[in-house]
């Protein structure tokens, strides 16, 4: 009886972690608090069981996450006993960097880009994983499992080492990194069908619930703290609402929608005709936008 | 929006579509076969293409696609600026699609002969093939190079989709013919059973569905096909194969062995060997978060205990003592080359294969492969995109199978040891016996012994630079110096050394390879005997002088750089070299059309334009002095 694909993208993930494990002399796991980071988080458990991981979880820290996310990453790290280093690029902090002061792009670059670099460089972490699916964008179908970035952490998708069989090769010189996807081949249905089967804690604001959302060009955007300045006669309204990705809580639209369990979110995305980084601001200026960024060094 | 379904009637439905198994499969042919314009018409069928995702993909075909007003499906899966502005695929770019019965992961790799390793990338993983071929062309010479690699790789399953059968008004006749005619091919390479099935993936015709304009048809329609044929059963009957990945110690109670099953079943209780060791044991328990299990399969995920305390680390393999792995430090393998440095026989490379990795040099190149008419052609060196048939020499055995019988265990990469670069893939054919019959001679007088005698420690001055930069003067001088000390010294000369022992090289980059390769198995033979031997060889490639420090214990190879411009050594040009290189009488001469490579971080770098050999000598002399190779009291 062969494998159910579910197993078969388990295996494949919890092979990819221990050659990591095995082979870097200082990893490191990038948790973003969301659904993605908490199926690799499960899988890192499942890896290296009955030992714990074998590396720290690192969070870069905007400061300007859903606060749901920020309670949620220190419960977990709390319950599973795990180091978690939280980052935040303090120059950015200095300069007063935000969403509304500068826009999505410098804040995104500053707080998010550099800021990862920073904690990378003052850890020396030689690999760190992240959550990233090939299903996701254009750029990423073409990225490899082990995708290598030079001292500056630029990615050059003109050179990319050829991945053959599940043979991975770690080497890199001193100070390059190797960024690793574990969940490279999994797709967003086959997350939420792996949370609901393995029953994996995720942040409740994937859930649907009333909320108080502003729409902005489109987007509804949750009013989650009193930084969120408002136009004049502007009024959150209550609505009904759950988001398929969670970023920055400015930048990260919410949908409208009834899905209160699992099984409706799965139900929803069967008959979904939008992919989820539609949710994300960043993502709309033009077809190349992302391997730009990835190449500036974007998870 | 969302159907207010009731959160019970979705669960059987949740149910089915977490039981489904999973089917890797790679497409090739060219861009005009209509390729990334099946994958488009997959995914856009099956509704995974979203609305904001078609929505770009209009305004792109408008901008810079190929079909008019249509849309153009190739450009959803040209991913990266660069292709989407030469329009043609380069690298493997991996797409999901699920059905009802299946998940499906497409590997939709490039056609161009230049981008064979990519193809042969996607190929590693696949378990099935889709070739596709115009039905206006029929079986072309790109064709036969994609069967070729498919069968390299040993990828199970091949359908071939006659593809653009519209343009040919769906006539029965001429995929009659180049069905046949792919048959026949395909038999002669090794490939035994092929699907053939008639489509056109620009209006779907028996690409989802039968189609009603091939009432001729009777066969499935290719994804009838993928979602039907039989995957990974054969793993399950071979013997049971488990390289070692992690060796889990979470506390002095607990010793597991963590790796990914290659190949077999396993249960508590059977009895197991390993490798290369050759202890046995049994297996006591099988190890999971969720809990032990009984027995487990190929592709499971799993950490191992055993009975006995064994000493096993990463890189070892537990087996089925009944059908054990064949453990070598020789084999005979086909390399596929995917580095634009071409392969140096003699140059170690580091080789990847299981979860060990060791030092391995190509011994022989016996025959490439010409990868489109097939036909064996002799050959020194492969360069990118090439195929050979090599022996391979390894520095430690490795335990493992002929690559037919166990991909997993039967695979290899092999890697530059400068540039960290993936350089070739390798399928192992069969071991050389050669290994077994030659033992090491253990000795009663060592080198300490020979050269505490001499007063003195073994080292090897190796002297690099361009012809004419001075480095035989410089090691004639030290060798004087050294023997008015009392010290047991040897000179190996280049062009002395080309007279007898390497009279039969010539001076092609493999060539000099070879050439070094000697001369570092010589040095080491005098570090031996306990002398201190000058080296003065061009030795242009730092890989080389790598090697030679590789073959020498720590501290016995001194670099020693004689650093001089080309121009100043051809004005000096002492033999006549230079003025013969530069009128072309001789090829591959260091300098001119083969390159110099200076090392990076020599022990010694001596200045050619501002020192005299004298002070050369004295500098070097200083070093020996201050790092006590001349310990007489």
């Amino acid at each position: 009886m062969p494998l159910t694909h579910l197993h078969s993208l388990e295996a494949e993930s919890i092979h990819i972690m221990r050659e990591v494990a095995a082979e870097c002399e200082n990893p490191v796991m990038l948790y973003s608090v969301g659904k993605d980071s908490a199926v690799m988080l499960h899988l890192a458990m499942k890896a290296f069981y009955p030992s714990r991981p074998p590396f720290p979880l690192l969070h870069v820290d905007t400061t300007w996450k859903f606060r749901e996310m920020i309670e949620f990453r220190d419960r977990m790290a709390a319950e599973l006993g795990l180091e978690l280093i939280v980052h935040i690029n303090a120059e950015g902090i200095e300069q007063g960097i935000g969403p509304f002061s500068h826009g999505s792009a410098i804040h995104t670059d500053v707080m998010k880009t550099q800021g990862l670099k920073q904690a990378l460089d003052q850890f020396g972490f030689d690999a760190a994983f992240g959550g990233a699916r090939r299903d996701e964008e254009k750029s990423r179908s073409k990225e490899r499992i082990f995708s290598f970035r030079s001292k500056n952490h630029r990615w050059d998708p003109k050179s990319q080492r050829p991945e053959m069989w599940s043979l991975y090769n770690c080497r890199i010189h001193k100070g390059e990194s190797i960024r690793v996807f574990p969940l490279s081949n999994w797709t967003e249905l086959d997350i939420w069908q792996y949370i609901h089967a393995e029953d994996i804690a995720i942040v409740p604001l994937y859930l649907a619930k009333e909320r108080p959302v502003v729409e902005r060009d489109g987007s509804l955007i949750m009013v989650d703290d009193e930084r969120m300045p408002l136009e004049p006669g502007e009024v959150p309204q209550m609505k009904k609402v759950r988001f398929r990705t969670l970023g920055c809580y400015p930048l990260t639209g919410a949908v409208e929608s009834d899905a209160e369990t699992l099984p409706e979110i799965i139900n929803e995305m069967l008959l979904s005709r939008t992919s989820e980084r539609q949710g994300r601001v960043i993502d709309r200026d033009g077809a190349s936008s992302m391997e730009k960024k990835k190449q500036e060094g974007y998870f | 929006m969302a159907d207010n379904a009731s959160a019970a009637d979705i669960v059987p439905v949740f149910q089915e579509q977490a039981e489904k198994t999973m089917l890797r499969f790679i497409t090739c042919g060219s861009v005009d076969d209509g390729k990334s314009s099946l994958i488009g018409r997959l995914l856009y069928d099956s509704k995974l293409i979203f609305e904001d995702q078609l929505e770009s993909l209009v305004d792109d075909s408008k901008k810079v696609g190929t079909q008019g007003e249509d849309i153009d499906f190739a450009l959803l899966v040209d991913g990266l600026a660069a292709e989407r502005e030469q329009g043609i695929t380069i690298d493997v770019a991996y797409r999901f699609f699920t059905t009802e019965k299946r998940k499906f992961i497409v590997a939709d790799t490039p056609g161009h002969e230049q981008y064979t390793r990519n193809m042969a990338t996607g190929a590693s993983t696949a378990e099935l093939a889709v070739i596709l071929i115009d039905a206006r062309k029929g079986v072309l010479t790109q064709t036969r190079r994609h069967s070729y690699i498919v069968s390299l790789l040993q990828v199970p399953n091949i359908v071939l989709a006659i593809n653009k059968m519209d343009l040919v008004d769906y006539d029965q006749a001429v995929f009659d013919r180049i069905s046949a005619e792919y048959r026949e091919f395909a038999r002669s390479i090794g490939i035994d059973d092929v699907t053939c099935v008639p489509i056109s993936a620009l209006y779907g015709d028996n690409v989802m569905a039968p189609s009603e304009n091939t009432p001729w048809y009777q066969g499935p329609s290719l994804l009838q096909q993928l979602e039907s044929v039989e995957v990974a059963t054969e793993d399950l009957a071979r013997p049971f194969r488990f390289p070692v990945q992690w060796v889990n110690r979470p506390n002095l109670d607990f010793r597991g062995f963590s790796g990914t099953v290659a190949s077999g079943v396993i249960a508590v209780g059977d009895e197991i060997v390993t490798l290369p060791s050759a202890r046995t044991s049994r297996i006591a328990r099988i190890v999971t978060q969720d809990g032990d299990l009984p027995r487990a399969e190929a592709g499971q995920a799993v950490t191992l205990v055993l009975e006995d305390e064994i000493d096993i680390s990463r890189g070892d393999v537990i087996a089925t003592p009944q059908a054990r792995p064949e453990v070598t430090d020789q084999f005979m393998a086909h390399l596929l080359w995917m580095s634009d440095q071409p392969m140096l026989p003699s140059r170690p490379y580091l080789l990847k294969t299981g979860n060990s990795t060791v030092s391995a040099t190509v011994t022989a190149l016996k025959h490439k492969v010409n990868v489109n008419t097939m036909a064996q052609e002799a050959g020194r060196t492969l360069v990118s995109n090439e195929v050979g048939v090599c022996n391979l020499s390894l520095d430690a055995p490795v335990a493992f199978d002929p690559f037919v019988t166990c991909q997993p265990m039967g695979s290899f990469v092999l890697i530059d040891r400068l540039t960290n670069g993936t350089v070739a893939m390798g399928m192992i054919d069969h071991g050389l016996r050669r290994a077994d019959n030659i033992h090491w001679q253990a000795q009663a007088i060592d080198k300490v012994a020979r050269s505490q005698l001499k007063q003195q420690n073994p080292a090897v001055l190796w002297f690099t630079g361009l012809s004419g930069s001075g480095k035989s003067t410089i090691a004639n001088l030290i060798e004087q110096r050294l023997f008015a000390r009392g010290k047991h010294t040897v000179i190996l000369d280049g062009d002395n050394v080309r007279h007898g022992l390497n009279r039969d090289l010539g001076f092609t980059d493999t060539d000099r390879v070879e050439n070094i390769r000697r001369i570092g198995e010589t040095s080491k033979l005098m570090a031996e005997a306990g002398l201190i031997t000058s080296v003065s060889f061009i030795s242009p490639f730092r890989a080389e002088r790598q090697m030679v420090r590789g073959l020498l214990e720590d501290g016995e190879f001194i670099e020693i750089f004689v650093d001089a411009s080309l121009e100043l050594c051809a004005s000096r040009d002492p033999k006549g070299l230079y003025k013969k290189a530069q009128a072309g009488e001789i090829k591959n001469f260091t300098g001119f059309d083969s390159p110099y490579e200076a090392p990076e971080a020599a022990e010694i770098t001596l200045d050619s334009a501002t020192t005299t050999a004298e002070q050369a000598a004295d500098q070097i002399m200083g070093y020996l002095e201050a790092n006590e190779y001349l310990s007489d009291t």
